[in-house]
């Protein structure tokens, strides 16, 4: 009987395999979840793009929810995401500030004006520091912060149309039953 | 039109492919010479028509047929022709093909090689390999065809990875699956004699030198994998237990072990069913290898674009295979401990032990790759064990391996006399002390120095030590037989080895520094000056260049160019710049600059200063010629037997003249 163990721990991994592979087909590997989700957002002081003089902090956004989208005009997935946003970017019901990720200033600006600008504003992180404390690890990526100035939702990868319905204005929605 | 030429000849070597699976088998079970007599001819063949396919890739890339998908992925009109080329192998359709074109080569040199053996042995060897054929190529004609078109066709295709665009990648994955592949014909001698029922183990000694070769084969394409991250990837680090890196390794560790068992067998007759089983392990990991590589169930640095049906189709092959091969085993296994007994104090013990500690290391490992997967599975949430746990783990196992491994030679098999023993513990403890207090007073007490000149003086004097021995003691001329010398250079590689590695963990220096044109940092007692980037032109790349002067004590000891390329299809790459040498490396990467419009001003560097560092790799390449070496033996060469049932009995008293 001992010889048939080899046989049956091999078993054991084929199913481990074959439940790998069905896990796959379920989930995206690059699904990371967010550590930071139901956390505070990390604390930040990013320039505008169209005026680098201005300043903007998570502090002077506390009060109204809003949603970060993390977007640069090297990356070829924002020019899929952009259409989406320009498309209904205005209708989710907050407002969206444009996340440019280590971006150069004047093709950020060009990208803008090319494609069109679906942003209520854009701050500019162009070393990607405060990008690590949000743990962007590659764009499109986005969030979406309460008035409170908590995380309640992260999307890796571009927003699409279905995501946008069954995701991000679902949590919205919670928001809004939340602060009457 | 030469794309389809390439499908059909895949298509016909997977007909062969079966034949020589299917025929020979069934000849050799009803004792039809006819059918046997397939397996030959059919792998000749198959090998021919895989051969003309891999040639029709090559040319595609050569002549820039961006009209198939596989070429355009992965070429483009700038790209030079050595690295068109590797880009065969550069993804995961190619790499199968290479895959297959060598298990071609082995079975090839193994039907050519073989003429000595008893007909029915090798029909059956030739038909297990056949079969393996027949699952790869399937995979690739179903699932991976690399000659797909794709229409219309685009002007200019996309680009080799880049991190791919170095001379260590041209080498590294031929070689590395020449290992893999290899354990394919350890594997099909060990199923050839289950299904045989061999009760005697002349096969083993048959084996024994495709094993060697193979493992050797493997050792030197895991340090060419290790040579290229150090050298591509930019940080400087050799080896970092990524799933694939585990995926060479593990039949790395199980192939050492499978060697030595294959010693005891042929030698003593005991460990047979334990040597037919790691033979299958050794084999199954490599197949592993590639289902964990190809099937998306981790993420690897590694991994090929993946797809949920290849993957599929792999875990079915898998299945089958191993499977199969270990349901024949609980069937067919030799039932009886055979062998002649042995003593406490004995080589086989020895090698019972170290082939112990080398399969749980294995298991360790295994389980380690697959933590994630356990923890997706358990619902655990995600999970993943990094170099803490491997390090620690496979430290701990590796001691007794490394503290046995002097006395090696020495061991006698059956019984062996202790007071020799001794003396080679007081002569290789006393040489490791000694160097050990040196290296504590040399470094200012860095554990992991000491530890590493301990072990390296320890196994690599020891080994040392009975190389004088034999000098002294035989007459010239049969001082080192083939094996014997194998043996002595892959247990001094271990020494090598672990000097490496230890001493380049220990006395590495890093630092990340930011410096303006004309400045200068120092680690380790070199100085290395900035002098600034300039602007630079590859045949498919534009970049930046630094120049770093290093000095040491006001002479000049190299000028260094480190890199950031920018290839045609936009990656960014780090082509960092090493000044080699025996005792240390310099390494230099480029960062950023600090203000990316003024690239004449400051920059980031990161400066590294690595002894020893090379010892981990010259380690590795002394295994390899150890394995070569051993399987060189002419003791391993067959001479012509009666090819009967009269076999078995004349081999084994011609083994023991």
């Amino acid at each position: 009987m001992s010889r048939m163990i080899p046989f049956f721990g091999f078993l054991l991994l084929v199913a481990l395999f074959g439940f790998g592979i069905w896990w796959n087909t379920q989930h995206d590997q690059r699904e990371v979840p967010s550590p930071l989700i139901n956390k505070p957002a990390p604390a930040f002081v990013l320039p505008k793009l169209d005026d680098p003089a201005q300043t903007v902090s998570r502090d002077t956004l506390l009060g109204k929810p809003y949603l970060i989208n993390v977007f640069a005009s090297w990356c070829i997935a924002c020019g899929e995401e952009h259409p989406v946003l320009m498309a209904q970017g205005k209708s989710i019901g907050v407002p969206v500030i444009g996340y440019n990720y280590k971006d150069d200033e004047t093709d950020a600006k060009n990208w803008l004006a090319q494609h069109g600008n679906p942003y209520d504003m854009v701050i500019v992180d162009r070393e990607g520091r405060t990008a690590i404390d949000f743990g962007v690890y590659g764009a499109p990526e986005s969030f979406l912060v309460d008035g409170k100035g908590i995380i309640r939702y992260k999307r890796i990868g571009p927003l699409t149309p279905e995501a946008i319905e069954k995701e991000l204005k679902p949590a919205i929605a919670a928001l809004a039953k939340e602060t009457p | 039109m030469t794309p389809e030429l390439g499908q059909l000849a895949l298509i016909l070597a997977l007909l062969l492919a079966l034949a020589q699976g299917v025929l020979p088998l069934i000849g050799a079970w009803r004792g039809s010479r006819a059918l046997m007599a397939v397996a030959r001819p059919a792998a000749a063949g198959q090998a021919v028509f895989v051969a003309l396919a891999f040639v029709l890739l090559v040319s595609a890339f050569l002549s820039f047929d961006f009209s198939v998908q596989y070429v355009a992925d992965n070429s483009n009109l700038a790209l030079p022709w050595y690295y068109r080329i590797a880009a065969v192998w550069g993804a995961h359709e190619g790499s199968l093909l290479l895959w297959i074109f060598i298990l071609n080569l082995w079975t090839l040199a193994l039907a050519a090689l073989s003429r000595n053996l008893p007909e029915v042995f090798v029909a059956r060897v030739l038909g297990v390999l056949g079969l393996v054929a027949v699952g790869f190529l399937a995979f690739i004609i179903f699932t991976s065809n690399p000659f797909a078109r794709l229409l219309p066709m685009p002007p200019d295709g996309g680009d080799l990875n880049p991190v791919l665009q170095d001379p260590g990648m041209t080498f590294h994955p031929p070689v590395l699956y020449m290992g893999y592949v290899g354990f394919s014909v350890a594997f099909a001698f060990s199923i050839a004699a289950l299904l045989g029922g061999e009760l005697e183990q002349a096969w083993v000694r048959w084996a024994r030198p495709w094993t060697n070769v193979a493992w050797g084969f493997l050792s030197a394409g895991i340090v060419a994998g290790s040579w290229w991250a150090y050298a591509e990837l930019g940080w400087g680090g050799w080896w970092f237990w990524d799933p694939v890196e585990n995926a060479s390794f593990m039949p790395w560790l199980v192939g050492a072990a499978l060697i030595h068992a294959q010693a005891v067998t042929e030698k003593r007759g005991g460990l047979r069913a334990w040597t037919i089983l790691l033979s299958i392990f050794a084999f199954s990991l490599s197949l592993l290898g590639t289902f964990l590589v190809r099937s998306g169930v981790l993420t690897s640095v590694h991994a090929f674009a993946s797809d949920p049906r290849r993957g599929l189709f792999i875990l079915c092959f898998l299945a089958v295979v191993v499977g199969g091969s270990l349901l024949l085993y609980a069937m067919r296994a030799p039932k009886v401990a055979g062998g002649k007994p042995f003593s406490v104090v004995s080589r086989e013990t020895a090698i019972l032990i170290g082939n112990l500690m080398l399969t749980v290391a294995a298991a360790m490992v295994l389980l380690g790759t697959l933590f994630p997967l356990l923890g997706d599975a358990l619902n655990l949430g995600k999970i993943s064990v990094g170099p803490p746990y491997f390090g620690f783990l496979f430290t701990l196992l590796m001691t007794p391996v490394v503290l046995l491994l002097p006395f090696g030679p020495y061991l006698r098999w059956g019984k062996s006399d202790v007071p020799v023993l001794k003396k080679v513990l007081w002569r290789a403890g006393l040489a490791a002390i000694a160097c050990a207090i040196v290296a504590a007073f040399a470094t200012g007490g860095e554990t992991k120095a000491i530890a590493g000149t301990a072990a390296a003086v320890w196994c690599g004097f020891g080994t040392l030590l009975y190389v004088f021995k034999r000098w002294r003691e035989m007459p010239a001329g049969r001082r080192y037989p083939a094996e014997m010398a194998g043996m002595l250079l892959a247990h001094f590689g271990v020494g090598v080895f672990l000097a490496g590695v230890l001493l380049t963990n220990a006395l590495s220096v890093e630092r990340d520094v930011r410096v303006a044109p004309g400045q200068t940092e120092s680690i380790g007692g070199y100085q290395f000056r900035f002098d600034g980037v300039q602007h630079t032109q590859g045949p498919n790349w534009e970049g930046d260049q630094g120049t770093v002067t290093v000095m040491r004590n006001g002479s000049q000891v190299a000028v260094m160019h480190p890199q950031k390329r920018t290839y045609s299809r936009g990656q960014v790459q780090t082509e960092s710049a090493i000044n080699p040498g025996l005792f240390r490396d310099l390494y230099v990467a480029l960062g950023e600059p600090m203000d990316s419009k003024q690239p004449e001003g400051a920059w980031a560097l990161r400066l590294y200063d690595k002894p020893f560092v090379r010892w981990i790799w010259a380690g590795g390449l002394f295994m390899m010629l150890g394995g070569f070496f051993a399987a060189a033996d002419r003791r391993f060469r067959t001479k012509r037997v009666a090819d009967t049932e009269a076999l078995p009995v004349a081999a084994l008293q011609e083994s023991r003249a």
